[in-house]
């Protein structure tokens, strides 16, 4: 964030007033700033969808509690739901992919930085709108509500018959808005990476960092234009009496399903795209070796994003489609586990052998590996539609995807916290703070996500507010809401170490890491312009090159 | 463009498969046999601002800047000829025909696709505007030629869309 020239001594300078500062920073089409206000925006919300979620909790940690009302139960499943994934983890993604893919590839800034600026306040509008609701819609039981329709909006719930006022309308075009977001990043991202990469960046020899933010924002195009298609819908139906998901006029409530998984599924890889992408710069780096097979890591994760195109009526098994429909998406689901299953057996050979350093970005990505394929197998198990008629809709779905998002996605997103924050702030954040963070958060995940499938598996359904005593789930719902204690508690710890070590951390250099990509180049925070001259590379670890010109990558590659 | 021109195809995928789906099977009212007929002019019309739209960006390549904006102001003429059989079309199915938005599913699905690909070819229109004002008031220079290049993209593909919309609605759906 430093522009400050090398030139004037630092007392010669004047300190800029607070709102020229402030001014700068909302005006900025700079993508290191938009990056950083992205990742802000998602820690913030972060807390708001995490308080959601420990509402929900207390309320579920013993039978017939009256912590909160089943209306506001809904109310919060819903925004926790719609919360987390497109205004915590979405924006991470973003921030991140913004920060690094122009640094990676030895590009000035992103294609269309103007562009780039509109995203990031269309994404932001559309988390205030969300949650503008609580104040401004006026539902059936009062007013100001949030949406309690669940974070998929299934019709006709979502009919003006079902849901008069103005709360699902919140949902609808809050989504709409940032979408429009996520699709203008996306275009930038592709964009920039098609065109910007420095003198003999190949393909073959960017980061697979780059790659992989490259197909994530394919899947974006692809996917949340159907949303979008979607949400209009609803809209026509909602205020201009269509009847696209109208049965009583021959629509369909099931097309609406369709419609949004058809979303749904390839947003998921969206999420996860970027941690992968994470981990593949992590480790290598913490192995002291690189990356173990970078040509199948690409055509494994294309192979990923096309199958993602195609899996996504598992979430519609118990609907009732025809059986050979079943049978194709539950053929296709367990295709997508093949290049899944080779990236994680290439992370592992890559850590085969190597020198382990486990600090916490290593830490937090070996941990990713080891819940991502336990989450994967529930995935697995959840994709054959017969076990799914007995599991789909129970605590034991819940478990599944929570294991993916937060055991998978948010684990390799806090590593890549730890990764960059010296690069961010030039300063190295408290790796005892940081070790904490992690047994703190490991304890509290488990305890929390290896319990909740129990009750799945048990019968417990998911959306429900309370539930009878005696059916077993008791004590493992109690066990569950212990762990968000952890979990909540590891979260102060990481923000406090952010916060200290952004103001009081030990200075770091370029490269506190001995990593190669050209992000390492520059210091520590990069200036606004990236590099002085623009990088030529030669091989896929430039750093690497330059620190070892007697035995270059480019000999080997 | 081409990006912007993929996601906005995954859109008007949704609607076409949405318009497809539904085709026979509204309840009551009118259905498309009775009320559609083909839309000649307006598809002709439509499709040669595609040639005329390609012309002007030609000619700017060439250093026309004259002929770019007359190309460019044809297009939009063309353009606006189309919308404007459009809402001639509506007015009749709407007061005559008694066919709304609301009617009947295929209301629905029919005023929902042919109406967001009339919302994009008005977006294009003011992109026309745009660019013919800018160039008559001598801002365009041959510099300016791969920028108009792109947004012709946009134009060719309101174009192709409205192709298939014609193929779906009004040929295939009757």
């Amino acid at each position: 964030m430093s522009t400050d020239s090398l030139a004037l001594a630092h007392s010669e300078i004047p300190p800029i007033p607070l709102v020229d500062r402030l001014h700068g920073w909302i005006t900025t089409v700079d993508h290191k700033r938009l990056g950083l206000l992205y990742i802000a925006y998602a820690l913030v919300f972060l807390c708001l969808g995490g308080i959601e979620a420990a509402a929900m909790r207390i309320q579920l940690m013993a039978p017939h509690l009256d912590f909160v009302s089943p209306q506001v139960f809904n109310r919060l499943f819903t925004m926790h739901g719609t919360t987390m994934i497109f205004f915590v983890v979405m924006p991470l993604v973003f921030g991140f992919a913004n920060y690094l893919v122009p640094l990676m590839i030895g590009a000035r800034d992103m294609a269309f930085p103007r562009l780039n600026a509109f995203s990031f306040w269309m994404t932001a509008f559309g988390g205030f709108l969300l949650y503008f609701s609580v104040l401004g819609a006026n539902g059936l039981y009062g007013a100001g509500n949030a949406p309690d329709v669940g974070w998929f909006a299934y019709a006709p719930l979502t009919s003006q018959t079902f849901s008069p006022g103005h709360s699902t309308d919140f949902w609808t075009l809050s989504l709409l808005v940032s979408g429009f977001g996520s699709i203008g990043t996306a275009v930038n991202i592709i964009t920039t990476i098609v065109c910007l990469r420095c003198p003999g960046m190949t393909v073959q020899r960017m980061p697979l960092f780059v790659w992989l933010n490259l197909i994530m924002a394919g899947l974006v195009i692809l996917a949340v234009s159907p949303l979008s298609a979607a949400q209009l819908m609803l809209l026509v139906d909602r205020y201009l009496g269509g009847h696209f998901f109208d049965t009583q006029a021959g629509g369909s409530a099931v097309i609406w399903m369709h419609f949004f998984w058809i979303f749904g599924h390839p947003e998921v890889y969206v999420l996860v795209l970027p941690a992968f992408a994470a981990a593949s710069e992590i480790i290598p780096v913490f192995s002291r070796k690189p990356i173990f097979g970078y040509a199948v890591m690409v055509g494994a994760t294309v192979c990923i994003a096309f199958v993602a195109m195609s899996v996504w009526a598992h979430h519609m098994f118990t609907v009732g489609m025809s059986s050979s429909a079943n049978t194709f998406f539950v053929l296709s689901t367990m295709v997508i586990a093949v290049p899944t299953g080779i990236k994680i057996f290439n992370w592992l050979a890559t850590m085969w052998g190597g020198k382990l350093d486990f600090k916490a970005p290593m830490l937090f990505c070996v941990a990713f590996l080891f819940q991502f394929l336990v989450a994967g197998l529930t995935g697995i198990m959840l994709g054959a539609a017969p076990f799914n008629w007995q599991l789909g809709n129970s605590y034991f779905v819940v478990a599944h995807f929570h294991y993916v998002i937060v055991g998978g996605i948010l684990f390799a997103l806090f590593g890549a916290f730890y990764h960059w924050f010296p690069k961010m702030t030039g300063r190295m954040y408290n790796e005892r703070l940081a070790q904490l963070h992690f047994w703190l958060f490991v304890i509290g995940f488990h305890l929390t996500f290896d319990f909740m499938h129990i009750p799945g598996l048990l019968g417990m359904p998911r959306r429900i507010y309370t539930y009878e005593p005696g059916r077993g789930w008791d004590l493992l719902n109690l066990i569950v809401t212990v762990g968000v204690a952890f979990q909540a508690a590891a979260v102060l710890v990481f923000v406090v170490n952010l916060a200290i070590s952004r103001w009081f951390g030990q200075r770091a250099g370029n490269d506190p890491w001995d990593a190669w990509t050209l992000e390492w180049l520059t210091s520590s925070p990069p200036p606004g312009y990236n590099f002085a001259d623009e990088p030529t590379v030669q091989s896929r670890r430039p750093l690497w090159d330059l620190k070892h010109p007697d035995d270059p990558d480019w000999k080997y590659e | 463009m081409f990006c912007l021109i993929a996601a906005e195809s995954a859109i008007f995928t949704i609607f076409v498969v949405a318009y497809l789906f539904y085709v026979g099977k509204s309840v009551a009212g009118p259905t498309p046999a009775d009320v559609l007929r083909l839309p000649v002019l307006p598809t002709i019309c439509l499709l040669s601002s595609s040639l005329t739209v390609h012309a002007g960006v030609r000619s700017l390549r060439n250093g026309n800047v004259p002929g770019f904006a007359r190309w460019w102001l044809v297009t939009l003429a063309l353009g606006a000829t189309f919308l404007a059989a459009t809402m001639i079309e509506w007015r009749r199915l709407i007061y005559v025909d008694g066919l709304t938005i609301r009617t009947n599913l295929f209301g629905t699905t029919y005023y929902s696709l042919v109406g967001l690909h009339a919302f994009h070819v008005t977006a294009g229109l003011m992109g026309l505007t745009l660019g013919s004002t800018l160039a008559v008031l001598g801002y365009v220079t041959p510099f300016h030629a791969s920028r108009s290049d792109v947004f012709s993209l946009y134009w060719h593909f309101v174009d192709v869309v409205w192709i298939v919309v014609f193929l779906v609605v009004y040929v295939a759906g009757r």
